[in-house]
């Protein structure tokens, strides 16, 4: 099952290190990852996205609350957390289909962030859901190229990140 | 003031009550060797890093302070990680030091460059490349701080040689602060209630005592629970000296090598009361069947030990001191309540199953006049030493037999490598204990595969006259590789087979130190006392019984209900 994670951590060399070791070295694959800067500049908030079982998930909590780099960390659902996600994609711009594209990309709320002569880069935030479904939309026009920026959550309410 | 980064590093040291460190030197490391040339400090020149980083283990556990280990760049780092990770499985807290290449020249793979802080991230409880001569002192003080509390542990700073060497304002931080690191002392109050009721209702608990009472300085806590709790204590590999062995209440160590007894109360017990130990799978066997019938309460200092094998009823995350002393309070609080004879009377029939069981299936060896048995060598140094020397092994077949035959008084006068198994740890360890503890006896008992992965250190014990006395349990085989190979691989031994050895008296000799060979059960005794009453360095090659296994055995994968008692048995578990 996929689990996301978000942490605090100390923004400095080896911390992301110690923190993705600790799931590999237990063959754990990451889903998706962000890692970047907070209102605080010597923290930074990850978000872990991976598959895997409540029990091992438990463990692994731990294991990261006991690096002295790791300042918080919280499992997140999209209940208790906002999630968001980034989604740009190159798709082919045939003649003819260029108005209903655009319709399309409107209904999503996506925008145009690059034309060239034969496809279009579109841009689009939004939770998984959202960016499954578009992907399914445009799967017609012909994706070229489609890039995730990976998953960012943030706990919901006053408290960031406080177990 | 202005100072130099040696300065600084030496100036460190001294505010933190280092008085000897353990290490060798080559070129990153030569301004801080430099400094050391006419410091207080102490260095302690080993032939091979990886035995620095067993000698700071070994004097960080006689003495209960931080080990100091340093060594070059590249292959002297690289040499130490061994060390480092059996400081780390076993929860012992060493401060490393490496030097490193110049920031200038970090990865171009410059001449003996490795990416040390990346080599031993997994196996250090943290660590770092100091970028800042500023940082220097601040990074020197927490990383003794992180090694000594919490769960302890070895840290490495790695020391570019271009920071050694700059000058910045020198600033000792007074206080730490680390936000991301915090440590429970206290236990909760209503947990421990909780165990002490628990413990009060029980009608078999038993205690599994392991390496958190030593590191915690509880032993005497653990006794008082145990006393007025009447609790049989079974401890394991790293907890031995925790609890007296002579103690009535004492069932030794369980585990796959443990007493019978003690696993079979741990088998049979409603109530496990687990402190400071991490169910290693040497000690529970199949964990399904490990205390099937026990609600279990778990005691220790690091909460991703709790619920990590074994689910527990009444999880206590604190000092494990500092919780049985609560937990002390509080037991003698409710048995101020009950009526105690009717209370005592329940216990009884319980801790008078186990003496029946003691008597009935002793852990007990063949005696043969022909040949030494291994067993008895250990008696004898048991004999000799009467629980006052601190003893060191490597790990195997010997390992065991000093686990089971020795008779322990002390903490921190047992020192092996029990998690990560270093074979080459006990000769290297028990310099750094002597270091730590020059008022004891130290004896060093080795395999003769073990012996011949750090012999170099012999050169050490000569340079500085320790008294040391190694005693080499030799049966010309690396023995637990090759019980194994007989019990599971049909005596196919590959590869264990050491009948081409040296001598190891004339390699005693060759670093001017006095050996003798012991092949007869004659002999064994007398050359025994006569090593043990000198003041100096002494090692024994004793030839022992080539094919002895270690009994009782769980086969690996049983339960630990299933053991092995004896040779007689073997038979019929190779066959079944």
């Amino acid at each position: 099952m996929l689990r996301t994670l978000v942490l605090r951590v100390e923004n400095r060399p080896g911390a992301l290190a110690r923190v993705t070791g600790l799931f590999s070295a237990r063959g754990v694959n990451i889903e998706s990852l962000t890692v970047a800067r907070t209102e605080d500049p010597t923290l930074s908030h990850m978000t872990i996205v991976v598959d895997m079982d409540e029990m091992a998930l438990e463990k692994l909590v731990k294991l990261l609350d006991r690096l002295v780099d790791v300042v918080t960390v919280d499992v997140v659902d999209g209940r208790g957390a906002v999630e968001r996600e980034l989604l740009l994609v190159k798709v082919r711009q045939e003649p003819g289909q260029k108005l209903e594209l655009l319709k399309e990309a409107e209904l999503f709320r996506a925008r145009v962030v690059d034309v060239a002569p034969q496809s279009y880069v579109l841009e689009l935030t939004g939770d998984e859901e959202k960016l499954e479904a578009f992907i399914r939309v445009f799967e017609k026009y012909g994706i070229l190229e489609l890039v995730r920026s990976g998953k960012v959550a943030m706990a919901r309410g006053e408290a960031a990140g406080s177990r | 003031m202005k100072m130099k980064g040696t300065e600084i590093f030496v100036e460190c040291l001294r505010r933190e009550g280092v008085e000897v460190v353990f290490g060798h030197p080559g070129g990153s490391i030569l301004p801080i060797y430099d400094r050391l040339y006419n410091a207080e400090i102490r260095h302690v020149l080993m032939r091979h890093e990886q035995a620095a980083a067993h000698a700071a283990d070994g004097y960080a556990r006689a003495s209960g302070r931080v080990g100091v280990a340093m060594a070059t760049s590249g292959p002297g780092a690289t040499n130490l990680v061994t060390g480092i990770a059996s400081a780390y499985m076993d929860s012992v807290p060493i401060v490393v030091f490496t030097g490193q290449v110049p920031l200038t020249l970090i990865g171009t793979d410059a001449f003996q460059e490795a990416d040390v802080v990346g080599i031993t991230r997994p196996c250090t409880k943290h660590n770092y490349l100091v970028v800042r001569t500023e940082d220097l002192a601040r990074t020197i003080r927490e990383a003794f701080y992180l090694a000594r509390t919490g769960r302890p542990g070895p840290v490495l700073v790695d020391l570019p040689k271009d920071i050694q060497l700059s000058e910045c304002e020198f600033e000792y931080p007074e206080q730490v602060w680390l936000r991301g690191y915090r440590v429970v002392e206290e236990g909760d109050p209503a947990a421990v209630r909780r165990a002490a009721v628990a413990i009060l209702e029980a009608e078999r608990p038993v205690i599994y005592a392991g390496g958190g009472v030593i590191a915690s300085e509880g032993a005497e806590e653990l006794r008082r629970l145990a006393e007025q709790g009447r609790i049989p204590v079974a401890t394991t590999l790293m907890g031995l000296g925790g609890f007296p062995t002579e103690h009535p209440l004492s069932l030794g160590m369980l585990g796959m090598h443990g007493s019978w007894y003690a696993n079979t109360a741990i088998t049979r017990c409603d109530l496990l009361i687990a402190i400071g130990v991490r169910f290693d799978d040497r000690v529970t066997g199949k964990i399904a069947e490990f205390a099937p019938r026990a609600r279990k309460i778990h005691i220790d200092i690091d909460p991703a030990e709790i619920n990590k094998n074994v689910r527990v009823e009444i999880p206590i995350v604190g000092d494990v001191r500092r919780v049985l002393r609560a937990l002390n309070a509080e037991m003698e609080a409710l048995l101020a309540e009950v009526e105690t004879e009717a209370w005592a009377q329940k216990r009884m029939s319980w801790i008078e199953q186990i003496a029946q069981w003691k008597r009935e299936y002793p852990l007990r060896y063949e005696w043969d006049e022909r040949v030494i048995k291994p067993q008895w060598v250990i008696e004898e140094i048991a004999r000799l030493t009467k629980g006052e020397a601190i003893v060191t092994t490597d790990v195997g077949q010997h390992q065991m037999w000093a686990a089971q035959y020795l008779r322990f008084k002390y903490p921190r006068t047992w020192i092996t490598s029990g998690g990560l198994g270093a074979m080459g740890f006990g000769l290297p360890a028990a310099i750094g204990a002597w270091f730590a503890r020059p008022d004891r006896p130290v004896v060093a008992i080795c395999g003769d595969g073990g012996f011949q992965m750090t012999m170099q250190e012999l050169a050490v014990i000569a340079e500085h006259r320790i008294p040391v006395k190694i005693v080499i349990i030799n049966n010309f085989y690396l023995g637990m590789v090759r019980q194994w190979q007989q019990l599971f691989y049909n005596r196919r031994y590959a590869a264990s087979d050491l009948r081409v050895s040296p001598d190891y008296v004339k390699i005693a000799e060759a670093y001017g130190l006095r050996g003798y060979t012991v092949r007869r059960p004659g002999e064994l005794v007398e050359v025994l006392e006569e090593a043990f009453r000198s003041e100096e360095p002494v090692l024994l090659d004793v030839h022992v019984a080539a094919e002895e296994n270690v009994y009782p055995m769980v086969p690996p994968g049983a339960s630990i209900r299933e053991m092995i008692l004896g040779p007689s048995e073997t038979e019929a578990a190779v066959k079944s």
